[in-house]
């Protein structure tokens, strides 16, 4: 099973991206979970979600304290010690960020960088990374391909809009740069 | 849980309100009237999406308030319609005379409740206390573990309130946010299988229907006599649907393919010396510890209660008796004894039990995580209880001051 963290801010679709996530993973026969930390949510706000995703059907009903994989869609949380908290060794990071700035943390072993604010932009005119950002956990994790992804997008948009969020999952496997630390 | 047939449904990756209001469609009410608050809504907003483009054909009522959610769903459900309608905590509190008066009509309601704390010290967070303080009300309580369970449950809910032999409101009970919000595969049946679940209630008689003209009392007063003998026939239903929830179960997974075991889930019990007793979301992060810890010999099982009112104290005893220690895992405080509610309850059968020793935890309140470590520890705390050791009767498991000396 792999236990992966989101942080972001209200408004970035974090919460959506755990979700889609676990959407895909249960289209491969696998099996995925996902909730977020609670709050009073709101836009600007930082937001936690948890992802659980396995072979195996997932039980647990707990947060994630020691993650295989840590989702950071707000860049300006990339130095937060919040986020690093608990990384497993052996650790992965998907930071959206739009310089290519290796973070260094002694458990982490792998990072993969996309500028998923600038690829949404151009694809939906929006500043909401959360698509992008999906793709590139696909490419960066090698959990899933990006198939199911793009499939799992459907529950989540229709018309023109799932359109430009299929590209923009697209792109973020595509486009994501990966780091081996 | 077995899950024997998927041909009988499609995987949807859904949030526990989700599947709650995809139940409450399949169940084709004719009125929802419900007031939305959190960590509900999103059950409100998807029945008005439904009914929005046609895929509810029912009347939605979006009432001004909880109090007139629950009044306008008894009425209708009084003239003979099948209601839904859901709430949380506050809503729950601000319709409670109504959730008594339901109760003392007869009405099969069947309503969610996403438990949150309740109204007291403000906390917009998990907890079992708005279930606790309506327990007396006279409705069967049903308790949800996963997604999947709370679309089971729905289903089940309206077989056992609209049953003519029992015909008590049924309030299904699922953890707001630990569930409300978590996405998961659910496997959603067809519309003609969950038809021909519930079309066993049409061959039944036809309950009594409160209609204009009709020379009918509802709700009068009952004085005496005349009300004892409400009470007592209410009391003799609760206890009634105790075996008719354990046939609509096995109805249930003979349709559906997923069984739960009725009133309770035994998990890993057969040859268990240590046992916690469990309900709610909890029990997903309880079977994950319990399977560790048997890999270490821990001879450990869950005891999962699927129903909590009526209290379901046979089917308990039954698989409890003879265990060495029970840890009774409470989300919610019972005011006035240091023990849980349920560890309360479950006491007052302790002389039945062969001689089973007993400790309450209380954990999970107000959104405390119920973490595998403070899983490890209740399971190690009842080992040592049954090993004869000397251990504290409650254990605030997130709140070590509690056991501070001088604390309870």
């Amino acid at each position: 099973m792999s236990e992966v963290r989101f942080h972001g801010r209200g408004g970035q679709g974090v919460v959506t991206t755990s979700k889609i996530l676990a959407n895909a993973f249960a289209r491969t026969g696998q099996f995925g979970a996902s909730f977020p930390m609670f709050g009073f949510e709101r836009r600007g706000a930082p937001v936690t979600a948890f992802g659980r995703f396995s072979d195996k059907p997932v039980r647990e009903k707990t947060q994630i304290y020691n993650p295989d994989i840590i989702v950071v869609l707000d860049p300006s949380q990339r130095n937060s010690e919040l986020v690093f908290q608990g990384l497993l060794p052996g650790g992965m990071m998907l930071l959206n960020d739009s310089d290519n700035t290796i973070i260094s943390h002694d458990n982490l072993k792998k990072m993969g960088i996309i500028d998923a604010n600038k690829i949404a932009v151009e694809e939906i005119g929006l500043v909401i990374p959360n698509t992008v950002v999906v793709g590139a956990f696909a490419r960066m994790s090698g959990l899933l391909d990006i198939e199911p992804c793009c499939d799992a997008l459907q529950d989540y948009f229709s018309g023109k809009k799932l359109t430009a969020n299929i590209v923009c999952a697209k792109r973020g496997f595509e486009e994501v740069e990966l780091f081996d630390l | 849980m077995n899950t024997k047939a998927r041909e009988k449904s499609q995987i949807k990756v859904i949030t526990g309100n989700a599947a709650a209001a995809i139940a409450a469609k399949l169940a084709r009410p004719d009125v929802v009237a419900a007031y939305p608050i959190t960590p509900q809504t999103e059950i409100i907003e998807q029945i008005s999406q439904f009914h929005a483009n046609g895929e509810m054909d029912c009347e939605l009522i979006t009432v001004e308030g909880e109090n007139s959610a629950m009044n306008a769903v008894t009425a209708a459900c009084l003239a003979g319609g099948r209601v839904f309608t859901a709430t949380s905590s506050w809503g729950l509190a601000f319709m409670y005379d109504a959730v008594l008066a339901t109760a003392g009509a007869r009405a099969p309601v069947v309503m969610v409740n996403v438990n949150r704390e309740t109204p007291g010290i403000i906390a917009v967070s998990s907890g079992q206390q708005d279930m606790i303080s309506t327990r007396d009300a006279g409705w069967i309580f049903l308790i949800a573990e996963d997604c999947q369970e709370v679309l089971d449950l729905v289903l089940q809910a309206y077989r056992l309130a609209e049953d003519y032999d029992i015909q008590v409101p049924v309030m299904v009970h699922y953890d707001g946010f630990y569930l409300s919000y978590l996405s998961e595969g659910v496997n959603v049946p067809f519309q003609e299988d969950v038809d021909q679940f519930l079309s066993v209630l049409k061959d039944q008689p036809e309950r009594t229907k409160l209609l204009p003209g009709s020379g009918l009392g509802c709700g009068s007063h009952g004085i005496l006599g005349g009300y004892m003998e409400l009470r007592y026939k209410h009391v003799s239903a609760m206890e009634r649907a105790k075996a008719k929830f354990n046939e609509i179960d096995k109805e249930y997974e003979a349709i559906f393919g997923r069984g739960y075991g009725g009133l309770v889930e035994e998990y890993r019990m057969a040859d268990a010396d240590v046992v916690l007793v469990g309900s709610g979301s909890m029990c997903g992060t309880i079977k994950t510890v319990i399977d560790t810890k048997r890999e270490a010999g821990v001879k450990v099982g869950l005891l999962k209660m699927r129903m909590y009112r009526p209290f379901p104290s046979e089917a308990m005893i039954a698989a409890l008796k003879g265990k060495k220690a029970i840890g009774v895992v409470d989300r919610s405080l019972c005011f006035g004894f240091k023990g849980g509610p349920i560890y309360t309850e479950l006491k007052a059968f302790e002389t039945q039990l062969g001689g089973s020793k007993m400790i309450s935890f209380i954990d999970g309140i107000a959104n405390t995580d119920i973490t595998i470590t403070n899983v490890e520890q209740m399971i190690d705390t009842t080992c040592d209880l049954a090993e004869g050791k000397d251990v504290r009767e409650v254990t605030w498991v997130s709140y070590p001051e509690a056991q501070e000396d001088g604390g309870l």
